[in-house]
């Protein structure tokens, strides 16, 4: 009898089968409800800037590949999850342009200069975020009020603004609940800010749903639960003590929660695998220090809200806490 | 010294289990091939001396080949029959090694040659751990090491609690299922000569979860004069390991780089020990074992007496699906060795064959590593496998034993398991242990 047995591989034969692209697609499935409410809420703005963010950084990452001479990588999915991000931390009447460059900059200064996926140090499209943030300051803090009664049949003028142009803002503004707060000390109801009735980026508007949706992944084990725990714990239980001993001058603890980019960036971005520790004390550690530097900044900052600069923060120590913080191994 | 009483340990991952198809079927007698390849290094230690010539007559038992000193094991005759040749044979490490081709005679009775008796309550310590040896008994749960070695004491050191291992852990495998429900008294025969060579003052058999028919087939026929108790404990990979089931089971931890004695436990696999209790009151050696036979590639699934020796080919031959026969991996599908040659033979140390169907092995796309963190949590030892690998890479590998607990790791595979980017973290931690113990013995070796 001819067997066929020269064919060897090493132990262990058999794998639980989930691999990095379906860890990335189930990212994308969460993201989706999401980008669905964006789109609800803000018409067609909302949805033309996260299309634009998610085809250039799919576009970018191919482009680079094939400079490179490598395989493309754009089937792992994870540049479609950077560029889905970054398009709900813009504004929803933020001109296409600018998203464009701001995909193309998420993924080659935020990923392919660091080496590609597993290698970034920083959340690629939080790198993003932040240049355009330095680069056009007035358009990432152009908001517009939700749901407009024509958001389905028109779209702002702003967002097909010619580059180099100045975007023209039409209508009226909406000053984010952050903003509102930060300079005209009013604050908004916590629940109205849960259900996402008010102005903002474009998806981190409804925080409920975020956080529903972030419940999905945890369940599945493809985002370490203990990250937007951590965040909004310490988020919480600060502003709950600034409260106590500082007084009204103070943000409320609710509000805290429910504002700004937080749940967002809390379950999303902060909870990059790549760019954030691996043990679960360092975790905990990471999580805490995010938390803090998002209440720091907004009650103390020129900035009202930190979320974006807190977590690159963290993630630019998270390589020292894995580094210093590792855990007992058994029987030592 | 139950500290933690949590009958189970910490990390560990999940396997699906597929021992139904093997698990119900009671062990059949497996025949004798025309010709056994037996070799001489069953055993981790030095190889066993042929006592015998080419073309002498043996008969079922006799010796073949005597231990090389106190870490080797004598090799006994599995069949009556002609020695052909003694020369080299092929084996699982793909390397050829010593052994002994011997031609099986139908005409005989295979009746099995006897020696000296022992009996557990007149012996010393002394004698049963010689005759043990005699015997040629290793571990069979797969590792293969001489077992009157592992049982032999320190002088400072003293054995509380003797554990007696039924776990089976590995997907597929079921030896130790039918052996604790077919072999009760075989056991507890054997328990009686490992507590007298141990002094252990209580023993502990720890069964899996999915196993509850054998642990009650055990409870119910106890001896009453035997200090043993039973523990079931939650299903989990790698709890078969000697460290993980000491810690579900007595809630302590085996210090890193020690041993179980250190903590004053022996363990013992549970067919080694029905092995000690069938042979020492013959004085007879080590002729065959059980073996679990599956996979889709296989026709007549099952577990089978198979005489050491017998070569993997006419396993297929007898049970294997023609057409089906694909990857062949002796051993359970996590820490078992992938067969490259159809001569390879059944040892003592062979606890299953896992044949697949599909032939084309490792075509899984390689990701990087993504920092998931799975390998880290499902790590039994909590070791920082995303690290290593990484290192591993570099050949970093000083610094991985040095800061990074290296040779703590006893290769369970569970990290590969998980890892979603299909890294081969374990095949990466083999070689850095190889490497690290071969620059540890230049270091000594030029001192």
């Amino acid at each position: 009898m001819r067997s066929k047995l020269l064919n060897i591989s090493t132990s262990p034969h058999i794998r639980r089968g989930i691999s990095t692209p379906d860890i990335m697609r189930n990212v994308v499935w969460a993201l989706l409800p999401v980008v669905a409410f964006a789109v609800y809420a803000f018409g067609l703005d909302a949805f033309i800037v996260i299309t634009t963010t998610t085809i250039s950084c799919v576009i970018t990452e191919h482009i680079l590949c094939l400079s490179a001479r490598k395989q493309t990588t754009i089937g792992d999915w994870s540049a479609v999850i950077t560029g889905m991000l970054l398009g709900l931390t813009l504004p929803p009447l933020f001109p296409i342009w600018m998203a464009f460059i701001g995909g193309v900059v998420a993924i080659a200064l935020g990923k392919f200069a660091f080496g590609g996926l597993g290698y970034n140090v920083f959340n690629p499209a939080l790198v993003g975020r932040v240049v355009l943030q330095a680069a056009f300051p007035v358009a990432v803090t152009t908001w517009t009020a939700a749901f407009r009664p024509d958001r389905f049949s028109a779209v702002s003028a702003p967002v097909f603004t010619f580059p180099f142009m100045t975007p023209e803002v039409s209508g009226f503004t909406g000053a984010t609940p952050l903003a509102a707060f930060k300079f005209d000390g009013v604050s908004t109801d916590a629940q109205e800010l849960a259900l996402g009735l008010v102005s903002g980026s474009a998806g981190e508007t409804c925080s409920l749903l975020i956080a529903v949706c972030g419940i999905y992944l945890a369940v599945r084990k493809m985002m370490n639960w203990r990250i937007p725990i951590s965040i909004l714990l310490s988020v919480f239980l600060l502003s709950w003590l600034l409260r106590l001993f500082g007084g009204e001058d103070f943000p409320d603890p609710a509000f805290m929660l429910f504002s700004g980019g937080l749940m967002l960036g809390a379950v999303f971005m902060a909870s990059d695998m790549v760019a954030s520790p691996m043990t679960p004390i360092g975790v905990w550690v990471y999580g805490i220090l995010i938390g803090t530097l998002v209440v720091v900044i907004r009650v103390w900052g020129g900035q009202p809200e930190g979320v974006m600069y807190a977590i690159l923060l963290g993630n630019a120590v998270s390589p020292q806490i894995d580094r210093l913080i590792k855990p007992r191994v058994y029987g030592t | 010294m139950r500290r933690g009483g949590s009958n189970t340990y910490r990390h560990g991952i999940h396997p699906a289990e597929n021992k139904s198809e093997t698990n119900g079927i009671p062990i059949r007698q497996f025949p004798f091939a025309p010709l056994l390849i037996i070799p001489l290094v069953q055993h981790i230690g030095n190889p066993s001396k042929p006592v015998v010539h080419e073309g002498q007559e043996v008969e079922r038992g006799e010796l073949l080949a005597e231990a090389d000193g106190y870490l080797s094991v004598p090799v006994h005759a599995p069949a009556s029959g002609k020695i052909r040749r003694i020369g080299r044979v092929p084996s699982i490490s793909g390397n050829m090694v010593d052994g002994i081709y011997l031609e099986t005679s139908h005409s005989s009775a295979q009746e099995i040659a006897e020696g000296i008796p022992v009996d557990p309550e007149k012996s010393t310590a002394e004698e049963i751990l010689a005759a043990i040896q005699n015997a040629g008994i290793v571990g069979l749960g797969g590792a293969a090491f001489p077992t009157h070695a592992k049982l032999k004491i320190p002088d400072a050191k003293q054995c509380r609690t003797l554990i007696i291992n039924g776990i089976e852990c590995e997907p597929y495998l079921t030896t130790d299922h039918r052996v604790m429900l077919e072999q009760a008294s075989d056991i507890y025969r054997g328990i009686r000569y490992l507590i007298k060579a141990t002094g252990a003052l209580d023993v502990v058999i720890g069964i899996e979860g999915n196993k509850l028919d054998a642990a009650e087939h055990l409870k119910r026929s106890i001896p009453g004069d035997l200090p043993v108790r039973i523990q079931v404990v939650p299903v989990k990979y790698p709890q078969g390991s000697e460290k993980m089931l000491i810690t579900s089971l007595l809630g302590v931890e085996v210090p890193s780089g020690g041993l179980p004695i250190d903590v004053g436990v022996v363990v013992v696999n549970v067919a080694t020990t029905a092995e000690i209790g069938r042979l020492l009151p013959f004085g007879r050696g080590i002729q065959e074992r059980v073996v679990t036979i599956t996979g889709p590639g296989i026709r007549k699934k099952g577990n089978y007496l198979i005489p050491i020796g017998t070569p993997l080919e006419f396993v297929l031959q007898e049970l294997g699906e023609p057409d089906k026969i694909g990857q062949v991996y002796m051993g359970g599908p996590m820490m078992g060795v992938a067969v490259s040659d159809p001569n390879i033979s059944i040892v003592k140390g062979t606890s299953g064959i896992l044949v697949d169907t599909n032939s084309e092995p490792g075509v899984d796309r390689e990701f990087p590593c993504i920092k998931c963190s799975w390998c880290v949590d499902a790590c039994p030892i909590f070791l920082n496998p995303s690290k290593l690998g990484k290192l591993a890479r570099n050949e970093q590998y000083e610094l991985m034993a040095n800061s990074y607990n290296l040779m703590d790791c006893f290769e369970c595979g569970s990290c590969s398991f998980v890892c979603p980017s299909n890294i081969p973290l374990v095949q990466y931690f083999r070689i850095a242990k190889k490497a690290v113990r071969k620059s540890k013995a230049k270091v000594t070796g030029n001192a």
